[in-house]
C-alpha cells in the first residue's frame, strides 16, 4: 500500500525520493560501466603528468578562459583528423583536473598546438596576435610577460593534484621548485628535468623574473605531444 | 485509480473512470497507426541493441552483430580519402621535384596540395601569402636562409630549424657582444659598414668614412668567413645575405646592432611526422613557385 500511486501523488516528499531513486538508476546505469569498461582510457605509452611549470601554464589556460574559444579535442571525423592530427585519446587528458575538451572553436582546436610552431612564435602571437594572424578574432595577451609568475607553493599544488591521482613522484614534489626554474631557463641543462618529464620544451625566461607568459608556452608547446602515434597501433587504441 | 466507470451521456462512450475534482475524461484510445509506430520504434532500439556495441559486461561490451566502432568508420573514411587521392600523391611521392615540376597536371595538383597545406601549416608563421614577418622569413622574395632550390626547400621543411630534429639545419652565430668578442666600439663600427652594404643608412645619418673603413676591416676579420667577403650571405651554413634590403629581424642599424651582439635565433619545427611525404613535396613545390624560387 505504501506504493500505491494515491498514496504517492499525494505525499510529495515520498515523490521527490522515489523519483530521485528512478534517475538515480538511470544514471548510475550510464555511468558505472564507464568505470569498469577495460576499453574506456586507452592503454598508450606517453602520457606523463604536467611538469610544474606546464601545470602552472596550464592554470594560466583556465583562469583567461581560452577554453571558451578554443577546444581541445579533436574528434574522429575525417576533416578534424586532415588538419588537426591524430584524433584525441581519453588517456592524453587523464592528469587534466578539469580536462580542457571545451565545446567552441571561436579559435582552432589546440589538443596537438605543441610542437607546431616556435617558443618565439608563441611569444609574439600571445603579445600581439593580428601582428601574426591578421583575421584573428584572439584579444592580446601581452600583460601576461609582465606578471611575474607565482610559484611558491607549487609543490602544494602538486601534493593536491596527487590527492586526485596524478602521478607525481616525491622527487617531483621535492624539486617542483627549481623543475620551474630549470625549464624556464632554456641555456640550463635539461636532461634531468626530461628523464622525469619527457617532452617538456624549456623556454626563455628571464631568471627571477620568470613570467605567466612563460608558463603559458610551456604548456602550449607540449599540447599532444607526449603520445608517439608512430608507435601506437590501431590495435591498441581500439574502443 | 479507475474508481467509477460510467456511459458519457451524450457520446455514449465510456469515461476513464477518473475523477478530477469533478471532471471526467472519455476514454478515446490513441489511434492505431500511432500504435503501431510506437511498436515499430520499440522493435527499432532492439535491433539497435543488437546490430551496435550496446550492453555493458563488466570489464567489456558487447560488440554489436556490425562490429561497427567511430575509429574504425574514420579509418574507412580516411582510406577511402587516400584512395581518391592516391593517382596523384603516389605520383608525387615516386617522382623527384624536377620531374614534377615538367608535368604540368601533376605539379598543378602539387601546388593545390601545397597551398591548402601551406595555409593551415605554415601561414600562422609566414603569412598567408608567404610574406612573412620580421623574425619569420619572407618566401615570396629571392632572399633563402638555407638555399631556395626544391630540394633545400625540401630539406628544410622536412628537419626544421634548430627544431630538435638530429637532421635539422642549425646555424649558431657566435654572440660578439654578449661573449666579448668584439668590443662595443668596433661593433658599431661593422653596423655602420653592413649598413652601407644595403644602403641601409638614413639620409643625414651617414656613418663617418673613418667608421666605415674599420667596419670593413672587422668585416673582413670576423663576419666574411661565414657572410661572404661582400655579406652575399652562404645557404650551405645559414649565414644570411647581408648585402640585401630583406633581413630577417628588420633593416634599422639598431637591429644590426643587437644581432651582432646577441643574435637572435629563430626556430621552424620539423614537419617530418608531422605532415606525409607527399604533403612535404607539394609544399617545396608550393614555396617554390611563391616568386623567389631558384
Amino acid at each position: 500500500m505504501f506504493l500505491k500511486q494515491s498514496t504517492i501523488e499525494k505525499n510529495a516528499m515520498l515523490l521527490i525520493v522515489l523519483t530521485l531513486i528512478t534517475v538515480a538508476i538511470g544514471g548510475a546505469v550510464e555511468i558505472i560501466p564507464l568505470f569498469t569498461v577495460e576499453t574506456t582510457v586507452e592503454h598508450v605509452k606517453g602520457v606523463r603528468p604536467y611538469s610544474p611549470l606546464e601545470q602552472l601554464g596550464r592554470n594560466m589556460y583556465v583562469r583567461e578562459g581560452c577554453y571558451l574559444c578554443h577546444s581541445q579535442q579533436i574528434r574522429s571525423l575525417r576533416d578534424e583528423v586532415e588538419r588537426y592530427g591524430h584524433y584525441s585519446l581519453a588517456a592524453e587528458s587523464m592528469y587534466d583536473h578539469p580536462f580542457q575538451w571545451g565545446s567552441e572553436r571561436k579559435g582552432p582546436d589546440l589538443a596537438r598546438v605543441g610542437g607546431k610552431y616556435s617558443n618565439d612564435w608563441h611569444y609574439a602571437h600571445l603579445k600581439d596576435p593580428p601582428s601574426l594572424v591578421p583575421e584573428t578574432l584572439m584579444p592580446s595577451y601581452a600583460f601576461l610577460a609582465n606578471r611575474v609568475l607565482q610559484y611558491d607553493r607549487v609543490a602544494d599544488h602538486l601534493k593536491t593534484l596527487r590527492i586526485v591521482n596524478v602521478p607525481y613522484t616525491d622527487e617531483d614534489i621535492a624539486k617542483a621548485k627549481s623543475d620551474i626554474e630549470t625549464q624556464a631557463n632554456a641555456d640550463a641543462d635539461q636532461a634531468e628535468l626530461l628523464k622525469r618529464y619527457p617532452k617538456a620544451v624549456a623556454v626563455n625566461g628571464k631568471p627571477n623574473e620568470i613570467t605567466e607568459m612563460d608558463a603559458l608556452v610551456a604548456y602550449l608547446q607540449v599540447l599532444g605531444t607526449m603520445v608517439d602515434f608512430a608507435d601506437a597501433a590501431q590495435e591498441k587504441l581500439k574502443q | 485509480m479507475p474508481t467509477k466507470i460510467e456511459k458519457d451521456a451524450l457520446t455514449g462512450k465510456e469515461t476513464t473512470g477518473h475523477d478530477w475534482d469533478g471532471i471526467r475524461e472519455l476514454n478515446t484510445p490513441v489511434p492505431r497507426w500511432w500504435l503501431y509506430v510506437w511498436l515499430a520504434t520499440i522493435a527499432w532500439g532492439i535491433a539497435l541493441f543488437i546490430l551496435y556495441p550496446a550492453i555493458p559486461l563488466g570489464r567489456t561490451a558487447t560488440a554489436g552483430l556490425l562490429g561497427y566502432t567511430s575509429h574504425g568508420a574514420l579509418d574507412k573514411s580516411l582510406r577511402a580519402l587516400q584512395a581518391e587521392r592516391a593517382p596523384f600523391f603516389d605520383k608525387i611521392e615516386a617522382t623527384s621535384l624536377e620531374d614534377i615540376q615538367k608535368d604540368p597536371d601533376l605539379l598543378s595538383v602539387a601546388l593545390i596540395a601545397g597551398k591548402s597545406a601551406f595555409a593551415n601549416n605554415c601561414s600562422p608563421c609566414h603569412g598567408p601569402s608567404g610574406s612573412g614577418r620580421p623574425g619569420f622569413p619572407n618566401l615570396e622574395d629571392d632572399v633563402w636562409l638555407w638555399g631556395g632550390t626544391l630540394d633545400q626547400i625540401k630539406q628544410t621543411i622536412t628537419y626544421g630549424v634548430r627544431s630538435g630534429n638530429p637532421d635539422a639545419h642549425v646555424s649558431d652565430m657566435p654572440h660578439f657582444g654578449a661573449d666579448n668578442l668584439l668590443p662595443p666600439d668596433d661593433i658599431q663600427a661593422v653596423a655602420d659598414y653592413v649598413s652601407t652594404l644595403y644602403g641601409g643608412q638614413q639620409k643625414g645619418t651617414a656613418p663617418a668614412p673613418a667608421s666605415v673603413e674599420a667596419g670593413a676591416k672587422i668585416f673582413g676579420d670576423n663576419c666574411a668567413p661565414c657572410h661572404g667577403d661582400k655579406g652575399q650571405g652562404n645557404p650551405d651554413v645559414g649565414a644570411p645575405r647581408l648585402a640585401s634590403a630583406t633581413h630577417l629581424y628588420g633593416n634599422d642599424r639598431a637591429t644590426i646592432v643587437h644581432q651582432v651582439t646577441l643574435p637572435r635565433q629563430g626556430v621552424m619545427p620539423a614537419w617530418t611526422g608531422r605532415l606525409d611525404d607527399a604533403t612535404i613535396k607539394s609544399l617545396a613545390l608550393y614555396v617554390h613557385s611563391l616568386g623567389g624560387g631558384q
